[in-house]
């Protein structure tokens, strides 16, 4: 019987080794395992042993028993793994065959780039303010300390609806507005379209974009208004760009200043787009002229102020090498579709 | 200097252009071998072997210097020159004339005018000597870029002033002396001021036998240099006093004044004015001029008259140097529309007392060029003295308000140095400094003397609450919805022409003509405010499509302008604009995108109705969207006519929201819904109904008779054609049956199945066969 046993254990191990498939595997199984099988057939035969034979060869038939079944689990894994890499291979597609193209749109440039602006002033703790493009020439010029005939005015050719209505020529006056409705702290931007009697061309259009900031508080300096734009430009172009204040001229600022901003392409070696001078002037800006916060409703004694402006088509220019102002309201699909 | 306040724009060398043109000897001069009209010269340019140069210039003699562009030399122009043969003769060079060195007779008033420049007595005459330093051609030229409030910079000396207290310097400014004259002024001037709110101050000098001629070289150079055409001594001296002084200065011919008088006064309504540039002025009340008794002869401020200027038969001069109103000098030369170097400065508001210095040195200059003899007095009228504002000097306050710490004498030092006085608590400012009137000005001078860059950056403290607006946060999402949607953003002008309401074919009483109009637009393709958004887009379709872009899906939120009448401002409303063309454009398309907006806007309940009465679209291709009888949209196909007016062979569709309405209606708040735990059971069916029945009616239909167990029913065929009668079509709907309590059997699924079939039944529409 012990032959019996091994010869069955051997020959099922010779099966199994030459099986190639599932199906061989189970036909293997059945012939020596199943319930008319060679192993069965002699677990049958095993009354006919003494007793103390018994669990000896009992013993043995279970153990040819379990080698078997471990053999063929042990294959039927193979087999597996060979029948899953030939489906795999079979499968195989031309991955180079083209995408669907998929309808995206896409977000005008000013847009991508005053998103970007107002996120990072919103992480400052600033809100977004808004005011009216018809505005009064108070709010415009007047309350700005731009009396009627100031040179000042010269220099923004006004479209006027009436005397005293007219297309805002800045967003300066969007400062006067949040002043007459909110106490200090004031922390504002107020992004939006201005607009100026220019000759469209590469550089000018008669409608653009600035955003205007204020900031109001006790105790306001001009670090204060350094320290914010040096982390708005770090923000914006990266943490090792700098900004550089320059002494200038507005009516309703005092210090003002125009500021700079480290070329963000060569770094501040000076290339052709900072002209050689490593410096890009992006904003202007100072402390807000007493006589505004005044007229703001604001104690210019016990308050203090800075503000800044920003053109918003110079900043998106500079950001993707846009040369031509007026691709921004042709609104050619072949310019959007690269944003 | 950039860094303290006066911007430079750039600086630049005379002359860079020209290379190796040097002084040249003429040793030599014969005929041309071979030609009647040119010369061969000998010339030595300071090297051992002369040189030999062909020229066709006739005014040559031997003994003569000259400008002498060598083999491989640069003239003006930027043409180069080399040695090369002139009929058989070799030429080593080029003899140039003052052309050909960028310059004209004013510069050099002896030179002969089609000729060779023949050095003068006020060159330097060293063979071989650059011609740049031999006649003076080597200034360098600095561009500062002055701001509006400093009218005291467009001078040298007021440069000069913030040079000094940018580098530390000390201020040497110049004290004009007279030796004195003869006669009395008044003897040949009368002065009166009929204006004197328009003139504050009229100072009136007087020179006799002045000998006009052009002034020496130096006067010249540095004239040239500022970019001023030097003309004769006298005018050259007023326009040097105007650019060293920053004070405007006029020299009249005393023969053309009638009466010997000044009149300073308004114009009267039509008279007229040639000024110096030979154009005809028509004047009026409120421009001031310059008169004599019977005419005037200067536009106050901005241009002498025709006959005002100074000639080469002039014998006795008025130098006026005055102080007229700058809002004044503006608005004449706006309305004049001449803007002049004086005028440039008037409109500024300049000191009156800096008048008395300017003419002083202008009487200075003839005594110093001795052009003329000088009458003693001065006519000075209206004298309005300026007085210096004083200002308390509170360092404290500088320092905490700029953020710095410097000490009250450093400040001190600093306000000294440009000009003003600090004793004990007070400043007092310069006249000249007519725009520092409050503390925070005087900041400024601190701030910018001390350095913008020295100031310590401080970041800003305390908690705020920066956040968007609700209206903000909803524009944001609703941006992101037309994005996906696969619609790209457009930015258009807000303002348009009037006559894109034809275009649109809005009829001529419609209200939305009643449009915001610019007083003074650029063009009429930009004269009135929009009131409806819809040609901006068409407009940009339209020019999409010239390119030949296949196809376009577009969007702008845009603002409308409605006008409230003159004491009010308009109303700016927002709309939400949307215009597509192309293949894969359509009704359905442009409808799907409406009802996503409406579903993330979370407006569920609304009605959509054919909107046959709005003139741009298709009337039978047209719906709105209404909320309690209210429009909140319109969409639809553009009218073919405006397809047309538009020049686009292509349909378009277009829809337009009205964004202030949207965010009203909106509603944000989501609430979680558990997930269905029974499985739902889905039904197809068709029915066939005539071609005019609205989908939409059958929905309702089926919707209300299904009962509670439709969770939704959603059209997934339109069938019109052959295998159906003519005239009516066939449309096919799945219906989606669950309960929430148990899973449903086939008995409930039929059983609402045939209460939706009875339903439509009753009103003749069947199961398709």
């Amino acid at each position: 019987m012990r032959e019996q046993l091994e010869l069955i254990q051997k020959s099922a191990e010779d099966e199994l080794k030459r099986a190639e498939s599932q199906t061989d595997i189970e036909a293997t199984r059945i012939k020596y395992l199943g319930k008319k099988g060679e192993l069965t057939a002699v677990l049958k035969r095993m009354g006919s042993l003494s007793a103390e034979d018994r669990p000896i060869f009992g013993q043995l038939a279970n153990e040819v028993r379990s080698d078997i079944e471990n053999q063929i689990a042990k294959k039927v894994e193979s087999i597996k793994a060979v029948e899953m890499a030939a489906r795999l291979q079979s499968e195989a597609i031309d991955i180079t065959v083209p995408g669907i193209k998929q309808r995206i749109g896409h977000k005008h440039p000013l847009s991508i780039v005053l998103d970007e602006v107002k996120d990072i002033f919103l992480g400052l703790g600033f809100c977004i303010a808004t005011g009216p493009e018809i505005e009064w020439d108070y709010y415009n010029f007047e309350a700005l300390n731009i009396p009627k005939n100031h040179p000042a005015r010269d220099t923004q050719d006004t479209f006027y609806i009436t005397e005293n209505m007219l297309l805002r020529t800045q967003t300066s006056p969007v400062q006067i507005r949040v002043m007459e409705k909110q106490a200090p702290p004031i922390r504002i931007i107020a992004p939006g379209r201005v607009y100026r009697s220019d000759a469209v061309d590469a550089t000018h259009s008669p409608l653009f974009h600035q955003i205007e900031g204020l900031v109001v508080d006790k105790g306001i300096t001009m670090g204060h208004l350094k320290g914010c734009l040096d982390a708005f430009a770090k923000c914006l172009y990266g943490e090792d760009t700098k900004i550089r204040l320059r002494p200038h001229h507005f009516p309703f600022t005092e210090p003002s200043c125009e500021i700079d901003v480290s070329c963000f392409r060569c770094g501040g070696k000076g290339c052709a787009m900072c002209k050689g001078e490593g410096w890009i002037e992006i904003l202007g800006g100072g402390m807000v002229h007493p006589k505004v916060l005044k007229t703001g409703g604001i104690d210019p004694d016990e308050y203090s102020g800075f503000a800044f402006g920003v053109g918003l088509e110079r900043l998106v220019m500079f950001r993707f090498s846009i040369d031509d102002l007026r691709l921004f309201y042709e609104n050619d699909l072949r310019f959007l579709s690269q944003f | 200097m950039t860094m303290s306040g006066s911007k430079v724009e750039g600086f630049k060398q005379e002359g860079e252009q020209l290379s190796n043109i040097v002084v040249g000897k003429i040793l030599e001069i014969e005929k041309h071998l071979n030609s009647d009209n040119l010369w061969t010269c000998q010339v030595d340019v300071g090297l051992p072997e002369t040189v030999q140069i062909v020229t066709g210039a006739q005014n040559l003699t031997s003994g003569d210097f000259v400008p002498v562009a060598l083999d491989n030399s640069v003239v003006f122009g930027g043409k180069t020159i080399v040695k090369g043969k002139l009929r058989d003769v070799d030429s080593e060079g080029m003899l140039c004339s003052l052309s050909e060195l960028g310059l004209t007779l004013h510069d050099f008033p002896y030179a002969t005018e089609n000729g060779i420049f023949v050095l003068g007595d006020d060159c330097e005459k060293t063979t071989g000597e650059d011609i740049r330093t031999a006649i003076g051609l080597n200034d360098t030229i600095t561009e500062f870029e002055i701001t509006s409030n400093r009218p005291d910079c467009l001078s040298v000396v007021g440069l000069a002033r913030e040079a000094a207290a940018s580098f530390g310097e000390t201020l040497q400014p110049p004290t004009p002396t007279l030796k004195g004259g003869t006669g009395n002024v008044e003897e040949y001037l009368k002065v009166a001021i009929n204006d004197p709110e328009k003139c504050y101050r009229y100072i009136g000098a007087v020179v006799t036998d002045v000998k006009i001629e052009p002034s020496p070289r130096w006067l010249r150079e540095r004239l040239r240099a500022s970019g001023v055409r030097p003309i004769n001594n006298i005018v050259d001296i007023t326009n040097y006093v105007m650019l060293e002084y920053g004070q405007p200065m006029h020299a009249f011919d005393i023969r053309y004044l009638d009466n010997n008088e000044v009149n300073v006064r308004c114009a009267t309504n039509g008279e007229k004015i040639v000024t110096l540039d030979g154009i005809e002025r028509l004047l009026d009340v409120d421009m001031l001029v310059i008169a004599d008794a019977n005419k005037p002869v200067a536009v106050a401020g901005v241009m002498g008259g025709e006959y005002s200027g100074v000639m080469d038969e002039t014998n006795t001069i008025v130098f006026e140097s005055a102080c007229f109103n700058g809002s004044s000098v503006r608005s004449t030369a706006k309305k004049l529309g001449m803007r002049t170097e004086s005028s440039a400065r008037f409109e500024k508001e300049l000191d009156p007392n800096g008048c008395l210095n300017s003419i002083y040195r202008a009487l200075a200059l003839v005594e110093e060029l001795n052009v003329g003899n000088i009458v003693n007095g001065l006519v000075d009228c209206n004298y309005n003295q300026r007085k210096p504002r004083v200002i308390p000097f509170n360092w404290k306050w500088v320092n905490k308000f700029v953020g710095i710490d410097v000490s009250a004498e450093k400040q001190k030092e600093i306000l000294e140095r440009i000009g003003f006085t600090v004793n004990n608590d007070a400043i007092t400012v310069p006249t000249f400094r007519n725009d520092v009137e409050h503390l925070a000005d005087i900041s400024e001078e601190i701030a910018r003397f001390f350095g913008y860059e020295n100031i310590p950056n401080c970041p800003l403290a305390g908690i705020a609450n920066g956040k968007l607006s609700d209206r903000q946060q909803f524009e944001k999402i609703m941006n992101g919805v037309l994005l996906a949607c696969g619609l790209s953003e457009i930015q258009t002008y807000s303002f348009t022409s009037a006559k894109c309401f034809d275009k649109i074919c809005l009829p001529a009483e419609s209200e939305m003509r009643q449009c915001i109009c610019i007083s003074n637009p650029m063009g009429e393709d930009t004269g009135v405010m929009r009131t409806t958004c819809l040609p901006s887009m068409l407009e940009v379709i339209a020019r999409n499509y010239k390119h030949r872009n296949p196809e376009a899906m577009l969007y702008e939120i845009a603002t409308e302008y409605v006008s409230k009448g003159s004491e009010t401002l308009p109303l700016e409303n927002q709309k939400i604009v949307i215009g597509m063309y192309g293949e894969e454009s359509g009704y359905t398309l442009i409808k799907g995108i409406i009802e996503e907006i409406l579903n993330v806007a979370g407006i569920a309940a609304y009605e959509i109705e054919v909107c046959n009465n709005n003139p741009a679209y298709h009337p039978g291709r047209c719906a709105a969207i209404t909320i309690d009888g209210e429009y909140l949209a319109v969409l639809g196909e553009i009218h073919p006519q405006v397809q047309l007016n538009y020049e686009i062979n292509t349909k378009i569709y277009a829809a337009e929201i009205d964004f202030e309405m949207l965010f009203k209606l909106k509603n944000l708040k989501r609430t979680y819904k558990p997930l269905p735990k029974y499985p739902a059971v889905d039904r197809d069916l068709s029915f066939t109904c005539e071609k005019g029945i609205p989908v939409l009616r059958l929905q309702n239909l089926i919707a209300h008779a299904a009962g509670p167990l439709l969770e939704s029913i959603s059209l997934f065929d339109i069938y019109e054609g052959s295998q159906i009668a003519d005239g009516t079509k066939s449309l096919a709907f799945t219906m989606r049956l669950r309960s929430p309590e148990r899973t449903l059997t086939d008995r409930d699924a039929d059983e609402a199945v045939s209460n939706a079939v009875d339903a439509l039944n009753k009103i003749g529409i069947t199961l398709r066969a």
